[in-house]
Protein backbone atom coordinates (compact mmCIF):
# COMPACT_ATOMS: atom_id res chain seq x y z
CA UNK A 1 0.00 0.00 0.00
CA UNK A 2 1.99 2.87 -1.27
CA UNK A 3 1.24 6.64 0.34
CA UNK A 4 -0.42 7.48 -3.12
CA UNK A 5 -2.35 4.56 -2.84
CA UNK A 6 -3.35 4.76 0.63
CA UNK A 7 -4.40 8.83 0.25
CA UNK A 8 -6.24 7.88 -2.37
CA UNK A 9 -7.87 5.16 -0.66
CA UNK A 10 -8.83 7.21 2.22
CA UNK A 11 -10.01 9.71 0.50
CA UNK A 12 -12.63 7.31 -1.61
CA UNK A 13 -13.55 4.39 0.29
CA UNK A 14 -16.99 3.59 -1.57
CA UNK A 15 -14.56 3.57 -4.85
CA UNK A 16 -17.32 6.30 -6.32
CA UNK A 17 -14.50 7.08 -8.82
CA UNK A 18 -15.64 4.00 -10.36
CA UNK A 19 -18.97 4.10 -9.15
CA UNK A 20 -19.61 7.34 -10.61
CA UNK A 21 -17.18 8.00 -13.30
CA UNK A 22 -16.87 11.04 -16.00
CA UNK A 23 -18.99 9.98 -18.26
CA UNK A 24 -22.55 10.12 -18.83
CA UNK A 25 -23.88 12.67 -16.05
CA UNK A 26 -20.96 15.13 -16.54
CA UNK A 27 -21.97 14.98 -20.34
CA UNK A 28 -25.33 15.76 -19.57
CA UNK A 29 -25.00 18.65 -16.95
CA UNK A 30 -22.64 20.16 -19.94
CA UNK A 31 -25.39 20.06 -21.99
CA UNK A 32 -27.67 21.71 -19.12
CA UNK A 33 -25.12 24.34 -18.30
CA UNK A 34 -24.87 25.13 -22.49
CA UNK A 35 -28.22 26.11 -22.46
CA UNK A 36 -28.09 27.90 -19.27
CA UNK A 37 -25.42 30.01 -20.52
CA UNK A 38 -27.53 30.50 -23.82
CA UNK A 39 -30.41 31.23 -21.94
CA UNK A 40 -28.49 33.36 -18.99
CA UNK A 41 -26.73 35.43 -22.24
CA UNK A 42 -30.52 35.51 -23.71
CA UNK A 43 -31.72 37.05 -20.39
CA UNK A 44 -28.82 39.41 -20.00
CA UNK A 45 -29.02 41.09 -23.92
CA UNK A 46 -32.73 41.08 -23.68
CA UNK A 47 -32.74 43.09 -20.39
CA UNK A 48 -29.68 45.40 -22.07
CA UNK A 49 -31.96 45.69 -25.34
CA UNK A 50 -35.24 46.71 -23.74
CA UNK A 51 -33.27 49.21 -21.27
CA UNK A 52 -31.19 50.68 -24.21
CA UNK A 53 -34.46 50.97 -26.63
CA UNK A 54 -36.66 52.49 -23.47
CA UNK A 55 -34.21 54.96 -22.44
CA UNK A 56 -33.41 55.85 -26.82
CA UNK A 57 -36.70 56.08 -27.52
CA UNK A 58 -38.02 57.97 -24.52
CA UNK A 59 -35.40 60.70 -25.32
CA UNK A 60 -36.20 61.72 -29.12
CA UNK A 61 -39.29 62.47 -30.97
CA UNK A 62 -40.39 63.48 -34.91
CA UNK A 63 -41.75 67.17 -35.96
CA UNK A 64 -42.92 66.76 -39.59
CA UNK A 65 -43.40 70.01 -40.66
CA UNK A 66 -46.26 71.63 -43.12
CA UNK A 67 -45.52 72.30 -46.80
CA UNK A 68 -44.10 76.18 -46.67
CA UNK A 69 -43.10 75.93 -43.57
CA UNK A 70 -39.58 77.89 -43.01
CA UNK A 71 -36.97 74.79 -41.84
CA UNK A 72 -34.60 77.08 -40.13
CA UNK A 73 -36.82 79.21 -38.33
CA UNK A 74 -39.61 76.24 -37.23
CA UNK A 75 -35.88 74.64 -36.06
CA UNK A 76 -35.52 78.08 -33.70
CA UNK A 77 -38.69 77.64 -32.71
CA UNK A 78 -38.82 74.13 -31.29
CA UNK A 79 -35.28 74.39 -29.30
CA UNK A 80 -36.87 77.20 -27.98
CA UNK A 81 -39.58 74.88 -26.31
CA UNK A 82 -39.07 73.75 -22.86
CA UNK A 83 -38.41 70.09 -22.42
CA UNK A 84 -36.78 70.25 -25.91
CA UNK A 85 -32.36 69.84 -25.89
CA UNK A 86 -31.74 69.85 -28.97
CA UNK A 87 -33.20 70.24 -32.61
CA UNK A 88 -31.19 68.96 -35.32
CA UNK A 89 -33.02 69.08 -39.30
CA UNK A 90 -33.08 65.50 -40.64
CA UNK A 91 -30.76 65.57 -43.70
CA UNK A 92 -33.63 65.42 -47.04
CA UNK A 93 -31.46 63.69 -48.96
CA UNK A 94 -30.20 61.21 -46.44
CA UNK A 95 -34.54 60.78 -45.89
CA UNK A 96 -34.90 59.94 -49.77
CA UNK A 97 -31.95 57.41 -49.27
CA UNK A 98 -33.54 55.72 -46.70
CA UNK A 99 -36.89 55.49 -48.62
CA UNK A 100 -35.28 54.74 -51.98
CA UNK A 101 -35.93 50.86 -51.55
CA UNK A 102 -39.92 51.78 -51.53
CA UNK A 103 -40.26 54.56 -53.44
CA UNK A 104 -37.81 54.02 -56.46
CA UNK A 105 -35.71 56.85 -58.08
CA UNK A 106 -38.74 58.67 -59.31
CA UNK A 107 -38.83 62.21 -58.15
CA UNK A 108 -42.55 62.21 -58.44
CA UNK A 109 -43.37 62.78 -53.98
CA UNK A 110 -42.13 65.58 -52.30
CA UNK A 111 -41.28 64.89 -49.15
CA UNK A 112 -42.09 67.15 -46.07
CA UNK A 113 -39.01 68.54 -44.32
CA UNK A 114 -38.74 66.75 -40.88
CA UNK A 115 -36.83 67.62 -37.74
CA UNK A 116 -35.48 65.04 -35.12
CA UNK A 117 -35.80 66.17 -31.48
CA UNK A 118 -33.89 65.36 -28.18
CA UNK A 119 -35.95 65.63 -25.27
CA UNK A 120 -34.95 66.20 -21.89
CA UNK A 121 -37.53 65.48 -19.44
CA UNK A 122 -40.47 66.96 -21.93
CA UNK A 123 -43.94 65.32 -21.08
CA UNK A 124 -45.55 64.37 -24.97
CA UNK A 125 -49.30 65.86 -24.33
CA UNK A 126 -47.09 69.40 -23.06
CA UNK A 127 -45.07 68.98 -26.06
CA UNK A 128 -47.45 68.73 -28.80
CA UNK A 129 -49.54 71.03 -28.06
CA UNK A 130 -46.16 73.68 -27.66
CA UNK A 131 -45.14 72.33 -31.50
CA UNK A 132 -48.24 73.22 -32.62
CA UNK A 133 -48.20 76.84 -31.08
CA UNK A 134 -44.71 77.25 -32.28
CA UNK A 135 -45.28 75.49 -35.72
CA UNK A 136 -49.10 75.60 -36.76
CA UNK A 137 -49.61 72.56 -38.64
CA UNK A 138 -46.74 70.43 -37.10
CA UNK A 139 -47.13 66.90 -36.28
CA UNK A 140 -45.14 65.60 -33.39
CA UNK A 141 -44.36 61.48 -33.42
CA UNK A 142 -43.38 60.77 -30.14
CA UNK A 143 -41.15 57.13 -30.78
CA UNK A 144 -42.15 56.39 -26.98
CA UNK A 145 -44.92 54.02 -27.83
CA UNK A 146 -43.70 51.88 -30.50
CA UNK A 147 -40.32 51.91 -28.97
CA UNK A 148 -42.45 50.84 -25.43
CA UNK A 149 -43.50 48.03 -27.61
CA UNK A 150 -40.58 46.20 -28.43
CA UNK A 151 -39.26 46.66 -25.02
CA UNK A 152 -41.96 44.80 -23.73
CA UNK A 153 -41.31 42.03 -26.49
CA UNK A 154 -38.07 42.17 -24.96
CA UNK A 155 -38.53 42.19 -21.57
CA UNK A 156 -40.89 38.90 -22.60
CA UNK A 157 -37.94 37.18 -24.03
CA UNK A 158 -35.83 38.05 -20.66
CA UNK A 159 -38.89 35.99 -18.86
CA UNK A 160 -38.52 33.38 -20.68
CA UNK A 161 -35.19 33.16 -20.65
CA UNK A 162 -35.24 32.72 -16.67
CA UNK A 163 -38.03 30.56 -17.34
CA UNK A 164 -35.76 28.05 -19.49
CA UNK A 165 -32.99 29.02 -17.15
CA UNK A 166 -35.28 27.44 -14.00
CA UNK A 167 -36.10 24.68 -16.11
CA UNK A 168 -32.67 23.61 -16.94
CA UNK A 169 -31.40 23.83 -13.61
CA UNK A 170 -34.79 21.60 -12.40
CA UNK A 171 -33.53 19.02 -14.91
CA UNK A 172 -29.97 19.19 -14.04
CA UNK A 173 -31.23 18.82 -10.53
CA UNK A 174 -32.54 15.57 -11.87
CA UNK A 175 -30.32 14.43 -13.32
CA UNK A 176 -27.78 14.89 -10.18
CA UNK A 177 -30.46 13.25 -8.53
CA UNK A 178 -30.52 10.18 -10.80
CA UNK A 179 -26.88 9.93 -10.81
CA UNK A 180 -26.85 9.87 -6.68
CA UNK A 181 -29.37 7.05 -6.85
CA UNK A 182 -27.66 5.37 -9.77
CA UNK A 183 -24.31 5.52 -7.45
CA UNK A 184 -26.39 4.24 -4.57
CA UNK A 185 -27.30 1.43 -6.04
CA UNK A 186 -23.48 0.81 -7.17
CA UNK A 187 -22.28 0.93 -3.82
CA UNK A 188 -25.09 -0.46 -1.55
CA UNK A 189 -23.77 -3.12 0.02
CA UNK A 190 -20.68 -0.71 0.81
CA UNK A 191 -22.82 2.09 1.85
CA UNK A 192 -24.84 -0.50 4.35
CA UNK A 193 -21.44 -1.78 5.52
CA UNK A 194 -20.04 1.21 6.60
CA UNK A 195 -22.90 2.60 8.26
CA UNK A 196 -22.55 -0.46 10.13
CA UNK A 197 -19.71 0.22 11.26
CA UNK A 198 -20.67 3.43 12.76
CA UNK A 199 -20.55 5.76 9.57
CA UNK A 200 -21.96 8.47 10.19
CA UNK A 201 -24.71 9.79 7.85
CA UNK A 202 -23.36 13.08 6.96
CA UNK A 203 -20.09 11.12 6.02
CA UNK A 204 -21.81 8.94 3.79
CA UNK A 205 -23.78 11.84 2.01
CA UNK A 206 -20.73 14.23 1.92
CA UNK A 207 -18.60 11.51 -0.15
CA UNK A 208 -21.23 11.22 -2.28
CA UNK A 209 -22.07 14.74 -2.51
CA UNK A 210 -18.51 16.08 -2.89
CA UNK A 211 -18.18 13.41 -6.14
CA UNK A 212 -21.47 14.67 -7.60
CA UNK A 213 -20.19 17.99 -6.93
CA UNK A 214 -17.17 17.15 -8.80
CA UNK A 215 -18.76 15.78 -11.70
CA UNK A 216 -21.53 18.39 -12.21
CA UNK A 217 -18.87 21.14 -11.60
CA UNK A 218 -16.86 19.78 -14.39
CA UNK A 219 -19.89 19.06 -16.85
CA UNK A 220 -20.78 22.61 -16.25
CA UNK A 221 -17.76 24.44 -17.33
CA UNK A 222 -17.27 22.20 -20.48
CA UNK A 223 -20.60 23.73 -21.09
CA UNK A 224 -19.72 26.90 -20.52
CA UNK A 225 -16.36 26.77 -22.69
CA UNK A 226 -18.29 25.09 -25.39
CA UNK A 227 -21.06 28.23 -25.35
CA UNK A 228 -18.95 30.98 -25.12
CA UNK A 229 -17.65 31.13 -28.95
CA UNK A 230 -21.21 31.06 -29.86
CA UNK A 231 -22.11 33.97 -27.71
CA UNK A 232 -19.04 35.93 -28.33
CA UNK A 233 -20.09 35.59 -32.00
CA UNK A 234 -23.52 36.14 -31.40
CA UNK A 235 -22.36 39.13 -29.91
CA UNK A 236 -20.37 40.87 -32.43
CA UNK A 237 -23.47 39.77 -34.97
CA UNK A 238 -25.92 41.93 -32.89
CA UNK A 239 -27.28 44.64 -35.11
CA UNK A 240 -26.75 48.01 -34.24
CA UNK A 241 -26.76 47.45 -30.49
CA UNK A 242 -23.25 48.17 -29.18
CA UNK A 243 -23.36 48.28 -25.53
CA UNK A 244 -26.94 46.26 -25.00
CA UNK A 245 -24.85 42.51 -25.91
CA UNK A 246 -22.34 42.36 -23.68
CA UNK A 247 -22.34 38.93 -22.09
CA UNK A 248 -22.76 38.10 -18.98
CA UNK A 249 -19.57 37.42 -17.30
CA UNK A 250 -19.78 36.77 -14.05
CA UNK A 251 -22.81 34.90 -14.12
CA UNK A 252 -20.75 32.62 -17.25
CA UNK A 253 -18.34 32.57 -14.75
CA UNK A 254 -20.04 31.37 -11.41
CA UNK A 255 -22.37 28.86 -13.75
CA UNK A 256 -20.17 25.72 -12.87
CA UNK A 257 -19.50 26.71 -9.18
CA UNK A 258 -23.24 26.93 -8.99
CA UNK A 259 -23.85 23.65 -10.85
CA UNK A 260 -21.59 22.00 -8.63
CA UNK A 261 -23.36 23.52 -5.33
CA UNK A 262 -26.73 21.99 -6.71
CA UNK A 263 -24.98 18.35 -7.48
CA UNK A 264 -23.52 17.97 -3.53
CA UNK A 265 -27.19 19.66 -2.40
CA UNK A 266 -29.25 17.05 -4.31
CA UNK A 267 -26.93 14.20 -3.79
CA UNK A 268 -26.75 15.32 0.13
CA UNK A 269 -30.84 15.22 0.17
CA UNK A 270 -30.95 11.86 -2.02
CA UNK A 271 -28.29 10.84 0.49
CA UNK A 272 -29.44 11.40 3.80
CA UNK A 273 -33.21 10.60 2.54
CA UNK A 274 -32.68 7.10 1.58
CA UNK A 275 -30.23 7.16 5.10
CA UNK A 276 -32.61 8.11 7.49
CA UNK A 277 -34.29 4.96 6.59
CA UNK A 278 -31.93 2.77 8.23
CA UNK A 279 -31.71 1.93 12.31
CA UNK B 1 1.54 -19.55 14.24
CA UNK B 2 1.27 -23.09 13.99
CA UNK B 3 1.59 -23.31 17.20
CA UNK B 4 -1.71 -21.44 17.92
CA UNK B 5 -4.27 -24.50 17.24
CA UNK B 6 -3.00 -25.60 20.89
CA UNK B 7 -4.43 -24.30 24.29
CA UNK B 8 -5.63 -20.60 23.83
CA UNK B 9 -3.22 -19.56 26.80
CA UNK B 10 -0.42 -20.78 24.65
CA UNK B 11 -1.24 -18.53 22.07
CA UNK B 12 -1.65 -15.24 23.89
CA UNK B 13 2.15 -14.31 23.20
CA UNK B 14 1.61 -14.56 19.43
CA UNK B 15 -1.76 -12.30 19.77
CA UNK B 16 -0.27 -8.64 17.59
CA UNK B 17 1.41 -6.83 20.18
CA UNK B 18 -0.49 -3.47 18.84
CA UNK B 19 -3.48 -5.07 20.77
CA UNK B 20 -2.08 -5.54 23.72
CA UNK B 21 0.00 -2.29 24.12
CA UNK B 22 -2.76 -0.26 23.19
CA UNK B 23 -5.27 -1.69 25.33
CA UNK B 24 -2.91 -1.73 27.99
CA UNK B 25 -2.57 2.09 27.39
CA UNK B 26 -6.00 2.80 27.28
CA UNK B 27 -7.41 0.57 30.36
CA UNK B 28 -5.06 0.05 32.41
CA UNK B 29 -5.42 -3.56 32.42
CA UNK B 30 -2.94 -6.46 32.40
CA UNK B 31 -4.10 -9.47 30.33
CA UNK B 32 -4.24 -11.72 33.13
CA UNK B 33 -6.20 -9.56 34.82
CA UNK B 34 -8.90 -9.34 32.65
CA UNK B 35 -12.05 -10.96 32.78
CA UNK B 36 -15.93 -10.56 32.42
CA UNK B 37 -17.19 -8.02 35.39
CA UNK B 38 -20.35 -7.69 35.88
CA UNK B 39 -21.39 -4.18 34.28
CA UNK B 40 -24.02 -4.80 31.73
CA UNK B 41 -22.61 -4.51 28.31
CA UNK B 42 -25.49 -5.99 25.92
CA UNK B 43 -29.39 -5.96 27.53
CA UNK B 44 -32.46 -6.89 25.87
CA UNK B 45 -35.57 -6.18 27.54
CA UNK B 46 -38.80 -7.60 26.01
CA UNK B 47 -37.02 -7.54 22.48
CA UNK B 48 -39.18 -8.72 19.58
CA UNK B 49 -38.18 -8.32 15.58
CA UNK B 50 -40.61 -8.25 13.01
CA UNK B 51 -38.57 -7.34 9.71
CA UNK B 52 -39.47 -4.19 7.75
CA UNK B 53 -42.09 -4.85 5.43
CA UNK B 54 -43.40 -8.03 7.26
CA UNK B 55 -47.27 -7.74 6.88
CA UNK B 56 -49.34 -6.66 9.72
CA UNK B 57 -49.77 -9.79 11.99
CA UNK B 58 -46.93 -11.86 10.54
CA UNK B 59 -45.00 -13.42 13.58
CA UNK B 60 -42.12 -11.94 14.69
CA UNK B 61 -38.52 -13.51 13.54
CA UNK B 62 -37.63 -13.16 17.27
CA UNK B 63 -39.37 -12.62 20.13
CA UNK B 64 -39.41 -12.60 24.19
CA UNK B 65 -35.96 -11.76 24.16
CA UNK B 66 -34.90 -11.03 27.92
CA UNK B 67 -31.10 -11.02 28.72
CA UNK B 68 -28.05 -9.26 29.97
CA UNK B 69 -24.37 -10.09 28.37
CA UNK B 70 -21.93 -8.52 31.28
CA UNK B 71 -18.99 -6.16 29.74
CA UNK B 72 -15.83 -8.38 28.94
CA UNK B 73 -17.94 -11.73 28.81
CA UNK B 74 -17.91 -14.67 26.24
CA UNK B 75 -20.82 -15.61 24.84
CA UNK B 76 -21.67 -19.06 22.86
CA UNK B 77 -25.45 -18.38 20.21
CA UNK B 78 -26.36 -21.39 19.16
CA UNK B 79 -29.17 -22.81 17.47
CA UNK B 80 -29.97 -24.20 14.53
CA UNK B 81 -29.88 -22.84 10.60
CA UNK B 82 -32.66 -19.98 10.42
CA UNK B 83 -32.88 -20.01 14.44
CA UNK B 84 -32.92 -16.41 14.16
CA UNK B 85 -29.07 -16.13 15.12
CA UNK B 86 -27.87 -13.62 12.25
CA UNK B 87 -30.84 -11.60 13.45
CA UNK B 88 -30.02 -11.38 17.05
CA UNK B 89 -26.26 -10.39 15.95
CA UNK B 90 -27.59 -7.35 14.04
CA UNK B 91 -29.57 -6.20 16.58
CA UNK B 92 -26.73 -6.45 19.28
CA UNK B 93 -24.42 -4.06 16.67
CA UNK B 94 -27.31 -1.90 16.49
CA UNK B 95 -27.40 -3.08 12.45
CA UNK B 96 -31.47 -3.48 13.27
CA UNK B 97 -33.89 -1.70 15.27
CA UNK B 98 -36.28 -4.37 17.69
CA UNK B 99 -39.78 -3.78 16.30
CA UNK B 100 -40.91 -3.93 20.55
CA UNK B 101 -38.89 -3.44 23.34
CA UNK B 102 -35.43 -2.13 23.71
CA UNK B 103 -31.74 -2.99 23.39
CA UNK B 104 -29.19 -1.08 25.87
CA UNK B 105 -25.27 -1.38 23.99
CA UNK B 106 -22.87 -0.03 25.71
CA UNK B 107 -25.48 1.93 27.47
CA UNK B 108 -27.22 3.24 24.54
CA UNK B 109 -30.57 2.30 24.27
CA UNK B 110 -32.06 2.03 21.22
CA UNK B 111 -36.47 0.79 20.66
CA UNK B 112 -38.60 0.66 18.04
CA UNK B 113 -39.05 4.16 17.02
CA UNK B 114 -36.86 5.85 14.13
CA UNK B 115 -34.07 8.38 16.26
CA UNK B 116 -33.68 11.86 15.73
CA UNK B 117 -30.45 13.17 14.08
CA UNK B 118 -28.49 13.83 17.10
CA UNK B 119 -29.59 10.23 18.43
CA UNK B 120 -27.86 9.09 14.94
CA UNK B 121 -24.71 10.31 15.28
CA UNK B 122 -24.52 9.28 19.07
CA UNK B 123 -25.64 5.32 17.37
CA UNK B 124 -23.19 6.06 14.98
CA UNK B 125 -20.36 6.78 17.50
CA UNK B 126 -21.67 3.81 19.57
CA UNK B 127 -21.12 1.30 16.35
CA UNK B 128 -17.62 2.16 15.98
CA UNK B 129 -17.29 0.55 19.20
CA UNK B 130 -18.78 -2.68 17.86
CA UNK B 131 -17.15 -4.95 15.18
CA UNK B 132 -18.34 -7.93 13.33
CA UNK B 133 -17.03 -11.09 11.53
CA UNK B 134 -20.09 -11.71 9.12
CA UNK B 135 -21.21 -15.12 7.86
CA UNK B 136 -20.18 -13.45 4.23
CA UNK B 137 -17.54 -11.58 4.69
CA UNK B 138 -18.51 -8.04 2.97
CA UNK B 139 -14.87 -7.69 1.83
CA UNK B 140 -15.35 -4.25 -0.24
CA UNK B 141 -14.50 -6.24 -3.41
CA UNK B 142 -13.13 -2.30 -5.30
CA UNK B 143 -10.19 -2.45 -2.25
CA UNK B 144 -7.18 -4.33 -1.51
CA UNK B 145 -7.54 -6.42 1.17
CA UNK B 146 -5.00 -3.83 3.46
CA UNK B 147 -7.76 -0.94 2.68
CA UNK B 148 -10.54 -3.47 4.10
CA UNK B 149 -8.76 -4.03 6.99
CA UNK B 150 -7.91 -0.59 7.39
CA UNK B 151 -11.45 0.42 7.11
CA UNK B 152 -12.15 0.71 10.53
CA UNK B 153 -9.48 2.91 11.57
CA UNK B 154 -10.01 5.25 9.03
CA UNK B 155 -13.97 5.30 10.25
CA UNK B 156 -12.25 5.90 13.37
CA UNK B 157 -10.32 9.19 12.24
CA UNK B 158 -7.17 7.53 12.82
CA UNK B 159 -4.29 9.41 10.58
CA UNK B 160 -2.85 7.81 8.22
CA UNK B 161 0.54 7.74 8.75
CA UNK B 162 -0.16 5.45 11.98
CA UNK B 163 -2.47 2.91 9.96
CA UNK B 164 0.17 1.23 7.92
CA UNK B 165 2.27 -0.67 11.00
CA UNK B 166 -1.43 -1.91 12.52
CA UNK B 167 -2.56 -2.78 9.32
CA UNK B 168 0.57 -4.62 8.71
CA UNK B 169 0.62 -6.33 11.77
CA UNK B 170 -2.93 -7.66 11.82
CA UNK B 171 -1.97 -8.87 7.82
CA UNK B 172 1.11 -10.70 8.99
CA UNK B 173 -0.94 -12.42 12.14
CA UNK B 174 -3.95 -14.10 10.12
CA UNK B 175 -1.09 -15.03 7.24
CA UNK B 176 -2.18 -12.71 4.49
CA UNK B 177 0.38 -10.21 4.82
CA UNK B 178 1.79 -11.43 1.30
CA UNK B 179 -1.68 -10.81 0.17
CA UNK B 180 -1.92 -7.17 0.79
CA UNK B 181 -2.39 -5.62 -2.16
CA UNK B 182 -4.81 -8.39 -3.44
CA UNK B 183 -8.84 -8.02 -4.30
CA UNK B 184 -11.00 -10.15 -2.18
CA UNK B 185 -12.08 -11.79 -5.14
CA UNK B 186 -8.88 -12.92 -5.79
CA UNK B 187 -8.50 -14.64 -2.42
CA UNK B 188 -10.04 -18.26 -1.46
CA UNK B 189 -12.78 -18.50 1.11
CA UNK B 190 -10.27 -19.12 3.84
CA UNK B 191 -8.11 -16.39 2.95
CA UNK B 192 -11.25 -13.81 3.19
CA UNK B 193 -12.79 -15.18 6.19
CA UNK B 194 -9.22 -14.22 7.47
CA UNK B 195 -9.11 -10.92 5.97
CA UNK B 196 -13.20 -10.19 7.59
CA UNK B 197 -11.50 -10.96 11.06
CA UNK B 198 -8.71 -8.73 10.67
CA UNK B 199 -10.53 -5.62 9.86
CA UNK B 200 -12.91 -6.91 12.72
CA UNK B 201 -9.98 -7.08 15.46
CA UNK B 202 -7.74 -3.94 14.28
CA UNK B 203 -9.81 -1.52 15.79
CA UNK B 204 -9.67 -2.91 19.44
CA UNK B 205 -13.81 -2.96 19.66
CA UNK B 206 -15.63 -3.41 22.56
CA UNK B 207 -17.88 -5.95 21.43
CA UNK B 208 -16.46 -8.08 18.87
CA UNK B 209 -19.52 -10.32 17.16
CA UNK B 210 -18.64 -13.18 15.05
CA UNK B 211 -21.50 -14.93 12.81
CA UNK B 212 -20.15 -18.29 12.09
CA UNK B 213 -17.17 -16.94 11.67
CA UNK B 214 -15.11 -20.35 10.97
CA UNK B 215 -17.41 -21.52 8.29
CA UNK B 216 -15.36 -21.22 5.50
CA UNK B 217 -12.42 -22.10 7.52
CA UNK B 218 -10.51 -25.30 7.87
CA UNK B 219 -10.21 -27.30 11.44
CA UNK B 220 -6.22 -25.31 12.09
CA UNK B 221 -7.55 -22.18 11.17
CA UNK B 222 -10.57 -22.75 12.89
CA UNK B 223 -9.00 -23.37 16.09
CA UNK B 224 -6.32 -20.14 15.69
CA UNK B 225 -9.76 -17.95 15.03
CA UNK B 226 -11.45 -19.28 18.57
CA UNK B 227 -7.86 -18.32 19.66
CA UNK B 228 -8.14 -15.14 19.04
CA UNK B 229 -11.85 -14.71 20.28
CA UNK B 230 -10.59 -16.15 23.41
CA UNK B 231 -7.82 -13.27 23.42
CA UNK B 232 -9.83 -10.78 22.58
CA UNK B 233 -11.90 -11.70 25.46
CA UNK B 234 -8.86 -12.03 27.84
CA UNK B 235 -7.99 -8.75 26.99
CA UNK B 236 -11.70 -7.05 27.70
CA UNK B 237 -13.60 -7.66 24.81
CA UNK B 238 -17.15 -8.70 25.11
CA UNK B 239 -17.29 -11.58 22.35
CA UNK B 240 -20.48 -13.32 20.92
CA UNK B 241 -19.71 -15.84 18.88
CA UNK B 242 -22.65 -17.57 17.03
CA UNK B 243 -22.16 -21.18 15.34
CA UNK B 244 -23.84 -24.54 15.22
CA UNK B 245 -20.51 -26.03 15.58
CA UNK B 246 -20.41 -28.27 18.08
CA UNK B 247 -16.47 -28.41 18.20
CA UNK B 248 -15.89 -24.68 18.63
CA UNK B 249 -17.86 -24.49 22.28
CA UNK B 250 -16.73 -27.87 23.19
CA UNK B 251 -12.78 -26.64 22.87
CA UNK B 252 -13.93 -23.49 24.70
CA UNK B 253 -17.10 -23.75 27.29
CA UNK B 254 -18.73 -20.84 27.76
CA UNK B 255 -21.99 -18.95 28.79
CA UNK B 256 -24.35 -19.95 25.73
CA UNK B 257 -27.73 -18.31 24.41
CA UNK B 258 -29.24 -21.15 22.23
CA UNK B 259 -31.74 -19.84 19.90
CA UNK B 260 -34.79 -21.88 18.60
CA UNK B 261 -37.15 -20.74 16.29
CA UNK B 262 -36.70 -17.12 17.68
CA UNK B 263 -36.90 -17.52 21.24
CA UNK B 264 -34.02 -18.09 23.53
CA UNK B 265 -33.89 -21.47 24.79
CA UNK B 266 -31.32 -20.84 27.70
CA UNK B 267 -30.05 -17.58 28.73
CA UNK B 268 -26.55 -17.53 30.57
CA UNK B 269 -26.34 -17.10 34.39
Amino acid sequence: MSRADQGRRARDPLGLARALPFGLLPALVGAMALLAALALAGAYAAAGFAEGWRSAASDTATVVLPRGAVVADARAALSDLPGVADAEVADPAALARLLRPWLGDEGGITLPPIIDLRLAGARIPELAAAVATAVPGALLEPHGPWAGQIASLAQAVRVVALSVLTLVAVVAAAVVAVGAGAGLTARRDAVLLLHEWGARDGEIAGRFARRLALLAGVGAAGGVAVATPALLLLGQLAPGAEGAMVLPWLWLGLLPFLAAGLGWAVAQAVLRRWLRRLP
Amino acid sequence: MAGWAGNPHRLFLATPAFLHKTLHAIRGWHCCEVRGNRTPMLRFTDVGLRYEGAPLGAPEVLCDLDFTLAQGSFTWLLGPSGAGKSSLLRMMGLALRPSRGEVEVLGLRVGPNASRLARRGAIAAMRRRIATVYQDFRLLPYLSVADNVALPLRLAGRPETSLLPDVAEMLAWVGLDHRHAARPATLSGGEQQRAAIARAVVGRPDVLLADEPTGNLDIGQARRLLALLVEMHRLGTTVVVATHSEELPARFPAAALVLDRGRVRHVPS
